[in-house]
């Protein structure tokens, strides 16, 4: 079976002897592409440990993780440059939405492909597209100030997806957003994890869009375990 | 690609406007500062160039007219007009005073010039309005800089004096203005003494048995003649002919007359390297501490604009931005802010240099060299604020 990421006993460990901390123990954890997977744990559990090793932020410190077909890291990288691999295999969506605030909405979001060395031309027609699938593409020309914190977690979405990456790592998108706000934007990226057959981690505590996914991933001292999630239809 | 530093200066123009205002005017101080030097070095040049002389004679062991005090006899010029190769010889004087119109004074160099002899040296050169002196006394020609206009009766020691002519950058080595006057009246005003000193002085000699002698007549009153008259100049100015070597004129002068005698390049080290030295040396102090000043401002001023970025910056990083580019953004900000500062700056120096009370040479060159320094300035003040953005976690994105 095709994985859009797949781990298998990943660890990470801070410091070395009796100072020693093991963050994560073990974790195994697959999403496939299209799929959305909740990510849920306490504070200090080792979801933002987890989170950065996915995102090739740190190193972890023994185990494997395969994006797409591509052996990412065995028991090392495999990979030499990890910003491009950030830049495109690895789409992010934070907390806040942290748009480049002298940037316009589209250029916010074809700064990525842009950075690859996608003609500017050709980049801004890529964020285009993707402003109309997410229905923000009347604010395209607005500086993100001018934004309401829904439509600025869209064009956070949007970058996010704009390189088309096997897999998208979520970090409580629905944080600052009230319920509707929150259930709209669990919407967006199932319906852009469908479309671009992308797996998608979100990483939450809120208890407003736990119901809606299918599969769970629980975190509690570094360690996960999988249950089925309710799946709940959004509407 | 996107120019994120062009980006960040437009949206937040303001911020750097004002910032880039401020930097301005310290660099337009700065600019100012080295216009004050070279406009010393041009005054010096200027004093030089309008005495139209090519030597200067002036006392044994000193290095008067300008730098020293030096005291000559008044017809020595009759001397060195004869040698060959010299074209005209003038003596001059040379005093520093508050000249007095009504209740005001303005400070000038009384120059004192033989009258009779237009365009001889030391004569002013170019006159912007007026004649120049015709009369032997009474008579003035004043600079512009001095705020006398023509018809303007000043008094020069117990003397009144019609100004009948203006010139412009006639100035001192030290910037004040030039008066010319008759040579006859200024050597009387260069060692004029008080009424109340001069009968002393009589009063004196009268009782000294050494001039008051019973069997000499006449011995008295040539002595108190001698006393009141005075036969000094400070320097002789000589012309050169065409073709002649006016070092060979100086070396028979200075052999057969027992004077000094400088030329052109010999005043000028003069007049450059030792009289205006100190105030150079000043000028220099005030660049480098100017220098530094502006380039802590805009380290701190970068700094902290890049220190407001940093989640920012940790997203770029964390997206894919390469190091260079937020360290160009960082560059090319600073250098941004650099070229604000210096618009300002040399805007702000052109405008208020006529203001200034002495002369402020700015020139392009100058400005030149200004705007290098401004830009290696930000570009080395930029580096605390690339150092403090590389060093930022692209982890720091991700909460937790």
């Amino acid at each position: 079976m095709t994985h859009g990421i797949r781990i298998e006993n990943l660890s990470k460990r801070y410091g070395t002897g009796n100072t020693a901390v093991d963050a994560l123990k073990n974790v195994n954890m697959a999403v496939a592409p299209g799929e959305v997977v909740g990510l849920i744990g306490p504070s200090g559990s080792g979801k933002s440990t987890l989170l950065k090793c996915l995102g090739a932020v740190i190193k972890p410190t023994t185990g494997k993780m395969i994006l797409g077909d591509e052996v990412i890291f065995d028991n090392d990288w495999r990979i030499k440059d990890l910003r491009a691999l950030r830049r495109d295999k690895i789409g992010f969506v934070f907390q806040a939405p942290y748009l480049i605030p002298f940037l316009d909405v589209t250029d916010n979001i074809a700064l990525l492909p842009m950075l690859a060395g996608v003609p500017n031309k050709e980049a801004r027609a890529r964020a285009q597209e993707l402003l109309e699938a997410l229905d923000v593409a009347s604010r395209a020309r607005a500086m993100p100030a001018q934004l309401s914190g829904g439509e600025q977690q869209r064009v956070a979405i949007a970058r996010g997806l704009i390189n088309r990456p096997p897999v998208i790592l979520a970090d409580e998108p629905t944080a600052p957003l009230d319920s509707a706000r929150a259930l709209a934007v669990i919407r967006i990226l199932n319906d852009m994890a469908q479309r671009y057959q992308t797996a998608i981690i979100v990483v939450t505590h809120d208890e407003k869009i736990i119901p809606t996914f299918k599969r769970i991933y629980h975190i509690r001292d570094g360690v996960t375990f999988e249950e089925a999630g309710e799946g709940r239809a959004i509407t | 690609m996107i120019n994120l530093a062009g980006r960040d200066i437009l949206h937040s123009w303001g911020k750097f406007v004002f910032t880039g205002f401020g930097l301005g005017l310290l660099i337009g101080v700065t600019l100012t500062m080295a216009g004050v030097y070279r406009g010393m070095i041009d005054d010096a040049q200027v004093l030089l160039d309008n005495s139209g002389a090519d030597l200067w004679i002036v006392q044994q062991d000193t290095q008067g007219p300008y730098a020293e005090s030096s005291s000559i006899y008044d017809d020595i010029w009759r001397r060195v007009a004869s040698y060959p190769g010299v074209a005209e010889a003038a003596s001059v004087t040379y005093f520093t005073m508050q000249v007095r119109l009504g209740k005001r004074d303005v400070r000038a160099l009384v120059t004192g010039i033989v009258t009779g002899e237009i365009g001889a040296p030391g004569w002013p050169r170019f006159l912007i309005a007026g004649r120049q002196i015709t009369r032997d006394h009474y008579e003035a020609i004043a600079d512009i800089a001095s705020g006398l206009h023509l018809g303007d009766v000043i008094q020069i020691r117990r003397n009144y004096y019609t100004v009948v002519g203006l010139t412009r950058r006639m100035v001192s080595s030290g910037g004040d203005p030039m008066i010319f006057i008759p040579l006859k009246d200024a050597q009387e005003a260069q060692y004029l003494k008080d009424n109340d000193a001069i009968i002393e002085q009589r009063h004196r000699t009268e009782a000294s048995p050494v001039y008051n002698r019973p069997g000499v007549p006449g011995l008295l009153d040539e002595v108190i003649r001698t006393q009141s008259t005075n036969p000094t100049v400070n320097a002789v100015l000589i012309r050169v002919k065409p073709g002649f070597d006016s070092r060979l004129i100086a070396e028979q002068i200075q052999r057969w007359n027992r004077l000094q005698v400088f030329d052109r390049a010999g005043m000028e080290a003069i007049l450059t390297g030792k009289l205006i030295a100190t105030s150079a040396k000043q000028i220099g102090m005030f660049l480098v501490i100017l220098a530094i000043v502006s380039a802590a401002i805009v380290a701190f001023i970068i700094y902290t604009l890049t220190l407001g970025k940093i989640r920012e910056i940790a997203v770029l990083k964390l997206i894919g931005t390469r190091n260079s580019t937020i360290a160009s953004m960082i560059l090319q900000q600073a250098i941004g802010l650099g070229l604000i500062g210096f618009a300002v700056g040399k805007i702000s120096s052109t405008l208020w240099a006529p203001i200034f009370p002495k002369y402020i040479l700015l020139t392009p060159m100058d400005a030149l060299y200004g705007l290098i320094a401004v830009l290696l300035i930000c570009a080395l003040a930029s580096v605390l604020a690339i150092r403090a953005a590389l060093r930022v976690d692209p982890a720091e994105a991700i909460g937790g």
